[in-house]
Formats: structure tokens, C-alpha cells, sequence
């Protein structure tokens, strides 16, 4: 694999070129920290609304730089054997049967060794992540998980290493890039947060949404992207229950893209506002100020 | 580009370089101002700093932002002290944001007012008994101070819910994966058949404490109750204070010792006894915290006597969100334990539809009836 594109990369301005390329527009603030995550090889944390871009960076990260993206899920109650590895018992207990009945008087310590073999182990994310490094790991929505996981993780991200006891430690020869995202549902332990490079995600400003939505659809019009996102910003503003992120700009034009409009109108946008608004409380109080909203 | 790993070992050797001390000395205002700073952290700004170009104020307020915040409380503080920093502008101090205090929170900590000085009361084992129904904000100076000890004996429970995880049992359902392995270390031979459940979790408890005016006999009490709670279960329950704004003052009632906890606290929250905002105030709550997955399934306690000046309606607006999104909704009102209280006040009659329990809070009786309510839930 590809591994000088971590190095190759030189300075923030050069990052930033690198994830425009691949059609994620990263300010200046989110370029620096990246290029210091890559830098540094020291795991990144991303805090912010939804729909802000945390993930799709690491995706764009893997992009730019050529590396596979590995990506874990947190949930409520995730553990070791989710995230690290584990032993394929079925398939372990198939073998155990097939010795038998092959060959009856097989050494047990050569038994035992064939049983946890390579083959029979099934790689979780994370120890994928070491094992393929140089690649691109991300640990997505931390704040799910439990508080133990995160001390398993912290340790993980600290020595890169994982030891199984059946077959020995596994060291990365190269840090992976570790990105980590958050919704601040819960607080994320401070001793994690400090092994990480910290960032919030803020919503971009007019001009850089605009050029999201134009790089991200080529198709949709420039009049319609500019009218879509500028909508959306001063929803932003109203003070709604859920406030649309940049995905929901994206999905908005996009849908008003397949019905064929290349204009935005009050009654397209009445139509079509299930596409940035999820909650009907939002939805009611948008569509009685849908004209001022519009008013270019 | 410098090699960032030498960074370390070379300042163990040299003395350090004039731009890291200034950039140390960044960080320490920083810690003046509140914010985290760690040795480690500081390591790492100074590393952060040495693989970009130093000489850009911008690469190093990015890196600086990176290695020592940790979270979007932290930024505004951060860029105040930046600029105060790195713009020479000293003088008028660079921590304008620690909000004054101790002068406005009488009764926090052991510092109690001592003008009803009624030493003589002596406390004894039948005096301590009527000490729990009386209402905290008629005591004495002494007598709170008895009281607070009295605190310690309040035995909180952690309300529990289903949890996803499964854990092995003695009944349930089939657990193939322990089942096998089991047959595994039996060399293959078929053996008992092992099961697994749902097992439980500590259900989340947020208590949400007004700190207005209006409260103020009471919010010593209160926090006093917050911290045994989150002593209890110091991970599964979140406290934070509601006035003009809201502050989180989890991480302060964390530390054991009460006293030294709520001078803590006292120490975060800018708005002891200001005037009221509750609807706006809950709000705010839901907004950052709440709808994000603090009140989801949780047990949320709101203590307060629901004094809002104005228009309740937002209040209302606010409360039924909660209560879509709680577990169980329960409203602690220190006036509803007095004889002849009528729950007609504009705010507390726009949230009592969203409420499951109201309950009284102005003696330690009642505040350990309010445990057992939260226990229960």
C-alpha cells in the first residue's frame, strides 16, 4: 500500500489541496489540526452539530491519501471482542472434529497450537487497522460507547499494540491515522481527550457551503446552489429544534435537483422540506416564513 | 520540518529555548483561566507548534486549539487569552472570564450566615429527628451545619433499566457462543448448554438545580443532595445548575468531600441567586445537552419553584420536550411541602401536564423521599 502518502503530505495548505481533490472543502483550522494529527501520529477528535463533516473527513483523509478507511461503529455495550478480535469457534470446533477423525493419535500440544491459527482468527476493526497500517481508522460517535471502552481504546491508541495471548502482540510498523468523532451526548474522559488533537466542527460559512454543494453536485445549477444553502443558513438562524446540518443542504438540493427544478420557489421548497427538516414543529414554523427565507 | 519526538529529549538536556517559554507561558495563563492544561497537553502543543511554522500566529493558535481544548466551553476562553496574549494586550488581566464570586454565594460551603446565632440549640439524638422535617430554609446557621452532616446518611439509589448487552445466566436464552466454547475446551464432547439474559445498566439520572433568588434558602440544600447522588453513582448521573444560564457542575460535585465540592462549584457557576429564565434557560439545556442524549431514557430531576417572570409558555414548550425525551420527569418544589400550597403559580401550572411526579424538597425527609421516588423510576 501506500506508504509514503502519509509523509508525503508537507503542510496544511498541501492537505487541504489534497481532501479538495477529493471533494471535501476543509477550512483552515480543520486543515491545520489534520496535518498535525498526520504529523504528529497522534489520533484526532472531532466535535460538532451533526452533519457537519466529521466522518466523511476521515473517508476524505483515506481518499486524499490512498489508504484504506476502517471504520467502527460505536453502540451502547460494544467491548473488546466487537472492536479487537475474536475466535471463530464454529469453524475451530470443525477443525477440532476433521483431527479427529483423520488422525487419531495427533500430539495435543499440536492440536491445541492448529486450533488458534491464524486462520481462525477474525480480525476486528481496530486490529485491522494495525495490521493494514498505513490506513485510516475511524472511530465512529465514541460517545456511545461505555466509559470502559474508552479506557480499552485510550490504550490501544497509546502504544498501538495489541497483545493476544494465543499468538503474541501485533505491533503497527506505522501509526494508523485515527479519527475519532463525537455528539457530545456524553462527555468523553479527559484522559482520552488528551491523548488526542482536539477540534470543533462548525457549520461553514455562505461562500464555502455554497462551493460544498458545487463541488459535491456538479449537476445542480449555481443559482439553485446558491439559493439552497443561503435558505439554509437562515434556517440555521430561526432557532429550530434541529438545526440542518451541511448533509441536509446536500440532501435538499439534490432532491430538488430530481424533481427538475432549477429554481427555488415556495412552493418546490413547501414540497420538498422533508428533506431538511425532520421534526414537524421545525417543518410548521419554517413554512410560515418560507418567503423571507427565500427573499434573495 | 523538525522531527517532533526530539522535542522531548532535547529539552532535557538544553535549557529551553526562549519561544517555548513564551509559548509555555501561554499555556499556564491558559490554566489561570480555567481551562485543563496538563504537562502532557503542553508537550504536545509544544510538538504541534514544532512540526508547523512558528513563525505564523495562525499555525499556532490552530495548534494551540488542538492540544489544549477539549471541548467548545473551552474555545471562547481560549481565544480571549490568545488575544490577550499574543496581542500584548496584558494589561487588563487575562482572565476576565472568571466570574466573581463568594461574594454573592452566602450559604455554600461552611461559610454560613451567622446572624440568627442560635448557639444554644443543642444537638443531640432527638433533636436530630425533628431536624429532618424542618424546612432548610429556616435554619440556623448551626443547625445547617448539622444538617449538611446529616446529608451523609442519605442512602441514594441508582434507578436501573434493561441493558443491550447480554451476560451469561442461569436461564434465558441459548448462549451458542459460550455453549461452543465450552464444547471446545471438552475437547469437541457436547456439554452442558449454556445460557445467557439481558443483564442491567444504571439508568442515567439528570438533576437540573435553579440557582435564582428565588431558590436561594435552598440551593446549598439542594447541591448538598446532588452531590451525595452523584457520589453514589458518579458516572451515571449529571448535575447542572439553572439561572440565567446553565453550568455543568458535574466534574466539581465529583470530588468527596462536600464541602470542598460545593466551594467548587460555587467557583464555576457565574449566576448564584440572579433572577430567573427558566423556559429559556431549560432550552439551552435541551438544545447542547438534553435532545443530544443526556435527558434520553434518563431520570430528570428539575428543582425548582417554577417562579417565571412573564409568559410561561415556553416553559411549557420546553417541558413537554423533556418529557418526550425522558424517562420520567420529576419536579422538585420546596413551597409544595408547605401547608397551604396550591400548585397555582403561571410556571408551575404550564409544566405540570408533562410531569410524572411533583415532589416536596424543603426538609431532609423530603429529599429522601425524593431518592426513593428517583430510585423507583
Amino acid at each position: 500500500m501506500n506508504a509514503e502518502g502519509v509523509s508525503a503530505v508537507g503542510s496544511a495548505v498541501d492537505l487541504a489541496e489534497r481532501l479538495r481533490a477529493t471533494g471535501y472543502l476543509a477550512g483552515e483550522g480543520l486543515a491545520t489540526v489534520g496535518y498535525l494529527a498526520l504529523a504528529l501520529h497522534r489520533p484526532l477528535l472531532l466535535e460538532g452539530e451533526p452533519g457537519t463533516g466529521k466522518t466523511s473527513l476521515a473517508a476524505a483523509i483515506a481518499e486524499a491519501l490512498d489508504l484504506n478507511l476502517i471504520r467502527l461503529q460505536c453502540y451502547e455495550g460494544i467491548d473488546a471482542s466487537q472492536a479487537l478480535y475474536d475466535w471463530d469457534f464454529p469453524r475451530q470446533i470443525l477443525h477440532l472434529r476433521t483431527v479427529e477423525a483423520t488422525s487419531s493419535d495427533a500430539a495435543v500440544e499440536e492440536v491445541e497450537k492448529s486450533l488458534f491459527d491464524e486462520r481462525f482468527l477474525l480480525s476486528r476493526p481496530v486490529l485491522r487497522a494495525l495490521r493494514e497500517s498505513p490506513a485510516v481508522l475511524l472511530v465512529d460517535e465514541i460517545d456511545r460507547a461505555d466509559d470502559e471502552f474508552e479506557a480499552f481504546l485510550l490504550e490501544v491508541l497509546s502504544t498501538y499494540e495489541v497483545t493476544i495471548p494465543e499468538l503474541g502482540t501485533i505491533t503497527a510498523e506505522v501509526p494508523p491515522i485515527v479519527v475519532l468523532t463525537s455528539n457530545r451526548t456524553r462527555e468523553v474522559h479527559d484522559a482520552l481527550k488528551r491523548r488526542c488533537l482536539y477540534h470543533w466542527i462548525d457549520h461553514p460559512g455562505l461562500a464555502r457551503e455554497i462551493e460544498i454543494v458545487r463541488t459535491r453536485l456538479p449537476g445542480v445549477s449555481a443559482r439553485l446552489a446558491e439559493q439552497v444553502t443561503r435558505s439554509v443558513q437562515r434556517m440555521r438562524d430561526l432557532d429550530l429544534l434541529k438545526p440542518p446540518g451541511v448533509a441536509e443542504t446536500l440532501d435538499w438540493a439534490r432532491a430538488l435537483d430530481a424533481l427538475g427544478a432549477d429554481v427555488l420557489d415556495v412552493e418546490t421548497a413547501a414540497a420538498t422540506l422533508g428533506a431538511v427538516l425532520k421534526y414537524r414543529e421545525d417543518t410548521d414554523r419554517v413554512r410560515e416564513s418560507l418567503d423571507r427565507l427565500l427573499a434573495s | 520540518m523538525t522531527a517532533p519526538q526530539d522535542a522531548g529529549a532535547a529539552k532535557a538536556d538544553h535549557p529551553p529555548a526562549a519561544p517555548d517559554l513564551a509559548l509555555a507561558g501561554f499555556a499556564t495563563a491558559l490554566r489561570h483561566a480555567g481551562l485543563a492544561v496538563t504537562a502532557d497537553r503542553v508537550q504536545l502543543f509544544l510538538q504541534a507548534v514544532a512540526a508547523l511554522d512558528a513563525a505564523l500566529t495562525a499555525d499556532v493558535y490552530w495548534a494551540g486549539r488542538a492540544a489544549l481544548c477539549s471541548g467548545p466551553d473551552d474555545t471562547a476562553r481560549y481565544d480571549e487569552v490568545f488575544a490577550a496574549w499574543f496581542t500584548g494586550n496584558r494589561s487588563r488581566g487575562v482572565v476576565p472570564s472568571r466570574t466573581p464570586q463568594s461574594s454573592v454565594q452566602a450559604n455554600l460551603g461552611e461559610g454560613g450566615d451567622e446572624t440568627e446565632g442560635d448557639h444554644t440549640l443543642n444537638v443531640s439524638a432527638s433533636t436530630t429527628e425533628v431536624l429532618r422535617h424542618r424546612d432548610v430554609a429556616e435554619l440556623s446557621a448551626v443547625d445547617r451545619a448539622e444538617l449538611a452532616r446529616l446529608f451523609g446518611t442519605l442512602r441514594p439509589q441508582t434507578p436501573i433499566r434493561r441493558a443491550n448487552r447480554r451476560r451469561p445466566s442461569h436461564r434465558g436464552e441459548i448462549d451458542p457462543r459460550r455453549t461452543l466454547r465450552a464444547q471446545l475446551r471438552q475437547v469437541g464432547e457436547p456439554g452442558r448448554v449454556r445460557y445467557r439474559r439481558r443483564g442491567v445498566r444504571p439508568r442515567r439520572v439528570v438533576v437540573l438545580i435553579d440557582v435564582s433568588g428565588s431558590m436561594r434558602p435552598y440551593a446549598d440544600s439542594l447541591l448538598r443532595l446532588a452531590h451525595v447522588m452523584v457520589q453514589q453513582a458518579p458516572r451515571s448521573v449529571e448535575v447542572f445548575t439553572i439561572g440565567t444560564r446553565l453550568t455543568r457542575v458535574t466534574p466539581a460535585l465529583r470530588h468527596r468531600d462536600p464541602e470542598f465540592a460545593l466551594r467548587l462549584a460555587g467557583d464555576v457557576v457565574p449566576d448564584w441567586s440572579g433572577g430567573t429564565r427558566l423556559g429559556e434557560v431549560l432550552k439551552v439545556f435541551l438544545d447542547r445537552w438534553g435532545q443530544r442524549g443526556t435527558a434520553r431514557r434518563a431520570v430528570v430531576v428539575v428543582c425548582s419553584d417554577g417562579w417565571e417572570r412573564g409568559d410561561a409558555s415556553l416553559l411549557g414548550a420546553q417541558l413537554q420536550r423533556l418529557a418526550g425525551l425522558a424517562h420520567r420527569v420529576v419536579w422538585l418544589n420546596p413551597h409544595r411541602g408547605k401547608r397551604g400550597y396550591e400548585p397555582v403559580q403561571t410556571g408551575i401550572v404550564a409544566v405540570l401536564p408533562h410531569l410524572d411526579d411533583l415532589v416536596a424538597g424543603h426538609s431532609l425527609a423530603s429529599f429522601a423521599e425524593l431518592l426513593e421516588v428517583v430510585a423507583d423510576a
